[in-house]
């Protein structure tokens, strides 16, 4: 295979990863206008749940597949159980408080998160294993994909359909529109919105941690501070996505990655979040909100 | 208004007394070392190992009876690395008449301070300071070291593999930071002085990125046969791993910042057979072990960074002094490049420049989860 096609796949992989944090931020954006900032820490506890409980897995003598699947699980329910607390304890009580109440408790939480991990796990870095278990299928591609950059590009794809039928089609997702759109009015309807609001922190954060495993998996290592540079780069694809879209988000999210890929294969690695940055900054000379963000409208 | 004035004067006399006593006991004859360096802020444990190691020493030879007949005496003064505070203590030292300094212990504040020493003929022995500059430059001939210089590791990663592995095509990567950028800029330079050798590839990384798999790619499809990594191990494992993973057998050579256990913990197999430089293993050399058993009797804890070499400047410098039989600058300072002396760290002496012969570097290779060293 050629280089081009190597860094596109590359991109892919990274472009998905982002794609998925991004969609924490842009839903809770969408709905609350506030910008999670702790959303990278829930990605990094995703990652350390889900190799604690494979390590302890692998120790009772299970291996392959259940394991994977077992820590992944737990993984997610466990990060989104954060992310449910997290929003109740710092971002309800301050609903009514002017906007900027909101994004310093937000900037509090991922710093308490952070040294919480560093002081209750460990400050260096741990090995990750490589939870994929062996199948022919995926070595019969390896010529053409890395194993992991292929679990990783066709499970973010699936999550990202299913997360776009459920808002298109259930009940809730419905609501959630609603909520986004003007949550006044969708309170007036009838519709729970603190219960709305819970539930696309659980949703978020479990993307979130789906990420964390999949990324951590594959560059083998993860330390309390992962969440800090994944949760920049995420949240830089949804901005330049359109904040608050979720299409956008993915749009942004596989763009971004693409970016940067590319960039280190054909020109140097030396300015790869020089590329990241410069992107934003065009798009936003020319779209203010984003690629597939929509001109929001001062409400008087 | 009486008893004002009594008061007053009582204190000038009390003021007097201290000056009286304390001018005495600066008459005390001694021969007085200095030791400068950071001992409080951030970078306070690199000083403090060093402050240490001379505090032990003077013990010893004190209670031996000393040096030339007099007893040596320590002047500690602390400038937290910052150059600006350096060029005061070594002020405070030239004044205070130290006859020699153990320091400084950051490469920019020594290079802040030597001027001022040089001025007063003072010979500085510094356990820490690496920056090249210091020893290759010719300005400060009064200056000697007991570590290897930064550009070492550079070199002898490329002889290493350009004369031991026979290798011919390099990636040289770095993580931008200062100490890996300026490990792979040396290790490049000494790479292009080989005609046969190219350098394919120099690029830098970023540390703490999401993902490094263009880079390995970029790697694969430039045909090179090693990279050559400057930087620390979070990255390196990372990049190794995933060069593995990608059945790519290109050689991994990195430095002291890679040769740390954490990278064979985290790589796992995928760290087999990667090359690191690191310091000269000592700690078969029983003098070592005794001055480290030392530290741990008089101070009850593991000594820190630096704290052998601190031990053998400072070991070096007492046995100069007594090889040259007086403290004069051009006899300690011919004493320390004729006489070689017994530390720690080997069998050391000093070269023109003022670089220890014999200190420095070995290469080690990943083997069944442990860096060993190569002969």
């Amino acid at each position: 295979m050629n280089f081009f096609w190597d860094l596109f796949l590359g991109g892919l992989t990274r472009g998905s990863i982002y794609a998925l944090i991004a969609l924490g931020y842009t839903m809770v954006y969408g709905i609350l206008q506030l910008i999670n900032f702790a959303h990278g820490e829930i990605y990094m506890i995703g990652a350390f749940t889900a190799l604690i409980v494979a390590s302890i897995l692998t120790l009772q003598g299970l291996a392959g597949l259940p394991v994977l699947i077992l820590a992944g699980l737990i993984a997610v329910l466990y990060a989104s159980a954060y992310g449910f607390t997290v929003e109740k304890i710092a971002y309800k009580p301050l609903r009514q408080a002017s906007r900027l109440s909101p994004l310093i408790s937000a900037i509090g939480m991922s710093i308490f998160l952070q040294n919480y991990v560093m002081l209750a796990q460990t400050s260096d870095f741990l090995p990750f294993p490589n939870l994929l278990p062996p199948s022919d299928f995926l070595d019969a591609i390896s010529v053409w994909i890395g194993p992991s950059d292929f679990v990783i590009i066709v499970t973010s794809a699936v999550v990202m359909i299913a997360l776009s039928l459920l808002l298109k089609f259930t009940k809730m997702g419905r609501a959630m529109r609603a909520t986004a759109q003007d949550r006044e009015m969708a309170m007036l309807t009838g519709v729970d919105v603190n219960r709305i609001i819970s539930r696309t922190f659980i949703i978020g954060s479990s993307l979130a941690a789906i990420g964390g495993i999949l990324i951590a998996s594959h560059v083998g290592r993860i330390n309390f501070y992962i969440g800090f540079n994944a949760g920049i780069k995420a949240f830089t694809a949804a901005v330049l996505g359109g904040i608050g879209s979720i299409p956008g988000a993915m749009v942004g999210g596989l763009v971004l990655g693409l970016a940067e890929s590319f960039g280190t294969g054909y020109i140097s690695s030396d300015y790869e979040s020089v590329f990241a940055f410069a992107i934003l900054i065009l798009i936003l000379i020319f779209k203010p909100d984003g690629i597939l963000g929509r001109s929001s409208q001062q409400k008087v | 208004m009486k008893n004002k004035n009594l008061f007053r004067w009582t204190a000038v006399a009390a003021l007097l007394f201290f000056f009286v006593t304390f001018s005495f006991a600066q008459k005390a004859d001694t021969i007085k070392i200095g030791v400068a360096g950071s001992h409080t802020g951030d970078l306070a444990s690199y000083g403090l190992p060093s402050v240490h190691a001379a505090e032990l020493i003077v013990k010893n030879i004190n209670a031996k009876g000393g040096l030339l007949g007099k007893k040596l005496e320590l002047i500690v003064e602390d400038e937290a690395c910052k150059p600006e505070l350096a060029t005061n203590v070594a002020t405070k030292l030239v004044s205070s008449r130290a006859q020699a300094v153990i320091g400084h212990i950051c490469s920019g504040a020594t290079k802040a301070a030597l001027g001022t020493y040089k001025d007063a003929g003072i010979i500085v022995i510094s356990p820490s300071a690496t920056s090249p500059e210091l020893t290759h430059s010719g300005q400060y001939p009064n200056f000697h070291r007991t570590i290897a210089p930064d550009d070492a590791q550079g070199k002898l990663v490329a002889d290493f593999a350009l004369k031991t592995l026979k290798l011919r095509k390099f990636a040289v990567l770095h993580d931008k930071g200062d100490y890996g950028k300026g490990f792979a800029e040396y290790a490049k330079k000494f790479l292009e002085t080989s005609p046969e050798a190219t350098v394919v590839l120099y690029e830098g990384i970023t540390p703490g990125a999401v993902d490094y798999s263009a880079i390995v790619q970029k790697i694969r499809y430039s045909g090179a046969e090693a990279v050559v990594y400057g930087g620390y191990h979070p990255e390196a494992a990372s990049i190794v791993q995933l060069m593995r993973r990608r059945n790519m057998k290109t050689v991994f050579i990195s430095d002291d910042g890679v040769k740390d256990q954490t990278f064979i913990k985290v790589a796992g197999r995928a760290a087999e057979g990667v090359y690191a430089s690191g310091p000269k293993d000592t700690t078969k050399n029983p003098l070592a072990v005794a001055a480290i058993e030392e530290h741990k009797k008089a101070y009850g804890a593991e000594p820190g960074a630096f704290y052998l070499n601190a031990y053998s400047a400072t070991l070096a410098l007492v046995n100069a002094i007594a090889k040259a039989k007086s403290t004069q600058y051009a006899a300690v300072h011919k004493a320390l490049r004729m006489h070689a002396t017994d530390t720690p760290l080997g069998k050391i002496k000093f070269s023109a420049g003022g670089d220890a012969i014999g200190v420095g570097f070995s290469m080690y290779q990943v083997k069944n989860g442990v860096y060993t060293e190569i002969k």
